[in-house]
């Protein structure tokens, strides 16, 4: 027993290939710890950098620099009275948020976070990511049908609607990505680790493959999956302005958090999948390029070395903090977390733990330039109307979609072409 | 919770019924609504997301400022027009004052003209950031109304170095000005006219071309210029459905006729239209401040008023150019110290008569953006 679970950190492949359930079970709390982890500092990064962009200072009270804002948040939340209101479907309505979470949380079992670091590798990954997370789609419905209350069941079939439309384009540009792995091998790959190693194997990320249709296709499925997931500017369903909070108008309390939670969760799911399918994943920059142990030691330094960094900032934070009673509290809380962010960086440091770790660094590094453009959006773009996001999801992104797809597949079978149609010529 | 709300007295046409026969939603809108701005409550007959017909209901900021008039001397009834439009106070203020002054037939001093006529444009830029700030976000930016909130800030300041409040300013007396301007007045105001033309160059670097915003607005609650004329519209609203009609021009109040400036006009009446138009009325706002305060002459502030404010009988109309529109003064005196009847032409309520007519057959995103794009004030329309 103890035996094949110190085999298995040797072994180079993920848990699932593996067989084995320890390791399996150690990463799905791992990545449910994780993502939970990201959601609430997504909490706090979307508040301040938004505030940043709209000249506010946003949470500066609970914790330094309003650090511990999202807990305090959370707390509140869950002490909150749990209200059900009276004509709502009892049934129903509590297991929407439950629907809901499962299905974010369940499409994370797929997502590697690096050559060895996720729950399994399954040969349909993509599509298994695609359809449980259009399933969270269903505890939407379910929602704003059972409040019995005409704004959510308005924001409900908005998001119902809006979500069927834009899969169909996501879908056609992932196909793109799923045609590009089989260039050199001859077969393609559905697996989302293969999917990575074909872009290592092809010395190029799927985003500049046959320039500019890969492109193309990346822009299609990052706007496809901001209306996916039903955020600013296609953040209709919950459009505050007209629906006041749209399918969640009803719930409060620790349901409203489920929702809030397998909303950014998802977030990070559909991000994780355009960072696999065109971002190279967990490979780190340049990985053929820079290759050979002087360029691996530097790149596998540099997690460590910026968990130090931000150590140093907040550190110069610390020392900057006015120096009166009142704030010294907050002072000893930002010393402490810039000592926490120092030791973290100094363990990513450690020999043993670098190297494991830097497929996870560089893949959570890329979904958090997605998420800072989720949070960049909000800030920027007005919302689309209900009619104005139906004619870009089937009249402008469909068309692109289907031709990017059928460009990919002449490109990809150039030489094949060419030569057919010289025989048939002959 | 309580009891159905009784649809009957609707009697909105239905000439959209489907094959299906399905029923409309109707949908209440408010008074507890994020954009609905204050307290307006506006029951929708939908079709799925269509809009067949709307009723506003109104009063639930009803304070009965016409009542208090009538039993307030002609000087005490001055304050309480600043809470009717309380994001123009200063018009209010304006148009009260100068209604009065046409009974007492008296003529506010030269120098008082130009401080009023200063104060004014302020206030209309003020009215215009909130409105530009609150519209912006019923249709999803959340920005503008920060950028828009920070630089009104300046404004306020200057209505605080001048008379001590920032809002419900009370800044004029019935015959003129009370308070002379402080040192500094003139390089504020020029200041300000500077520092802000490059930040409504922000504004609308923000939505002017902005994709979203131009689908979001243009061909949205379309009013023709007939429509606007047969229901009393006024103000920007009616000048982007291209009407010309601006009563600072129309009939020259204080010192507009010494003011070159001009009326932005739209073409279209859309929501887009009215959004360039506001904004073209900030720039043209900014051009009388800078002439205002380069010709602001000296002399006395207050006209020869007598103490207690006894009008001779008689009835009197007058309106000025709100940032909303037309904001008009009905007052009847009986020769007593008190108006016998004060009667407000508010442009808010006006205005928001056109709801109905500018989103059926939209959709309920539209709803929201034309409540935004009309600029009422629900202090005004309940008075």
């Amino acid at each position: 027993m103890l035996e094949s679970i110190r085999n298995y950190l040797s072994s180079g492949v993920t848990p699932g290939e593996a067989g084995s359930q320890f390791w399996a079970t150690i990463y799905i709390i791992a990545i449910t710890l994780g993502v939970s982890l990201a959601v609430i500092s997504m909490n706090w990064l979307e508040r301040k950098i938004l505030a940043h962009m709209q000249i506010r200072l946003g949470p500066m009270r609970v914790g330094p620099h309003g650090l511990m804002q999202p807990f305090a948040d959370a707390l509140k939340l869950l002490i909150k009275e749990d209200i059900i209101p009276a004509n709502a479907d009892k049934l129903v309505f509590w297991s929407a948020p439950v629907v809901v979470t499962m299905t974010a949380f369940t499409t994370f079992l797929v997502v590697p976070f690096g050559r060895t670091h996720a729950v399994t590798d399954m040969n349909i990954g993509v599509l298994f990511m695609l359809g449980i997370s259009s399933l969270g789609v269903l505890g939407i419905i379910m929602a704003g049908w059972s409040s019995n209350s005409h704004y959510p069941l308005m924001g409900s079939l908005r998001s119902s609607a809006q979500m069927v439309s834009y899969e169909v384009a996501m879908g056609l540009a992932i196909v793109c990505a799923v045609l590009m792995t089989s260039l050199r091998s001859g077969t393609g790959t559905l697996s989302m680790i293969g999917i990575v190693e074909a872009q290592n194997a092809q010395g190029t990320w799927f985003i500049f493959k046959f320039f500019p249709l890969g492109l193309i296709a990346f822009v299609v499925f990052a706007i496809a999956m901001i209306a996916e997931t039903n955020r600013a500017p296609f953040d209709l369903p919950e459009a505050e302005s007209e629906l006041v909070a749209g399918f969640h108008t009803e719930y409060s309390g620790f349901r409203w958090s489920l929702f809030f939670l397998a909303e950014y969760s998802a977030m990070l799911a559909v991000s994780s999948i355009a960072v696999t399918l065109w971002l190279g994943g967990w490979l780190r920059p340049f990985p053929n390029w820079l290759s050979g142990p002087a360029w691996d030691l530097a790149f596998s330094l540099i997690p460590g070395i910026s968990f130090l960094v931000m150590a140093a900032g907040c550190l110069l934070g610390t020392i900057r903090m006015p120096k009166i009673v009142q704030m010294r509290a907050q002072a000893i809380g930002l010393g402490v977390f810039a000592a926490l962010l120092a030791l973290v960086g100094l363990v990513l440091l450690l020999p043993g733990v670098r190297e494991r770790v830097q497929d996870i660094f560089w893949f959570v590094a890329k979904v958090a330039c997605f998420m800072y453009l989720y949070i960049w959006y909000r800030g920027t773009f007005p919302r689309y109307r209900f009619d104005q996001l139906m004619k870009v999801g089937w009249k402008v992104l469909l068309p692109i979609g289907l031709g990017v797809l059928i460009a990919t597949a002449l490109v990809g079978m150039r030489q094949e072409l060419w030569a057919s149609i010289v025989g048939v010529l002959r | 919770m309580s009891q159905p709300i009784d649809t009957a007295y609707l009697d909105l046409d239905t000439k959209d019924k489907t094959f299906l026969d399905s029923t409309e939603m109707v949908l209440n809108m408010g008074p507890q609504h994020p954009s609905t701005h204050g307290v307006l409550r506006v029951i929708l007959k939908l079709d799925g997301e269509k809009v067949l017909g709307t009723e506003c209901i109104i009063g639930y900021l009803h304070r009965g400022v016409e009542k208090i008039g009538e039993n307030r001397t002609y000087a005490m009834f001055n304050p309480y027009v600043d809470r009717m439009d309380y994001v123009a106070a200063v018009s209010n203020g304006l148009g009260y004052c100068e209604t009065v002054e046409k009974l007492l037939n008296v003529e506010a001093p030269p120098r008082a003209q130009y401080i009023r006529v200063i104060l004014t444009e302020l206030c209309r830029i003020a009215s215009h950031q909130v409105w530009l700030g609150t519209h912006a976000l019923d249709i999803g930016a959340l920005t503008p109304l920060f950028y828009a909130f920070r630089d009104r800030e300046e404004i306020l300041k200057i209505f605080e170095k001048y008379c001590g409040a920032r809002l419900t300013t009370h800044a004029f007396r019935i015959g003129g000005c009370i308070y002379e301007t402080y040192e500094g007045f003139e390089e504020d105001v020029k200041k300000y006219c500077t520092f802000f033309l490059p930040k409504l160059d922000e504004y609308e670097e923000l939505l002017t071309t902005n994709r979203i915003w131009v689908t979001r607005t243009k061909k949205v609650g379309i009013l023709k210029p007939e429509d606007c004329i047969a229901l009393g519209v006024t103000g920007p609203v009616l000048r982007a459905s291209g009407v010309k009609w601006d009563l600072r021009k129309a009939q020259p109040y204080e010192c507009y006729k010494d003011m070159d400036f001009e009326i932005p006009t739209g073409l279209n009446g859309d929501t887009y239209d009215r959004y360039l138009v506001r904004v073209a009325e900030m720039r043209q706002s900014v051009r009388i401040l800078r002439q205002a305060v380069d010709a602001i002459p000296s002399g006395p502030i207050m006209a020869k008023v007598p103490k207690v404010i006894k009008p001779p009988v008689g009835e009197v109309y007058h309106s000025i150019e709100a940032p909303k529109g037309e904001l008009g003064y009905f007052i009847v005196s009986d020769g007593s110290t008190q108006p016998y009847r004060v009667r407000v032409r508010p442009p808010s309520f006006v205005n928001l008569q056109a709801l109905d007519t500018m989103v059926r057959g939209m959709l309920v995103a539209d709803v929201v953006a034309v409540i935004g794009t009309l600029d009422i004030v629900l202090g005004e329309v309940d008075r």
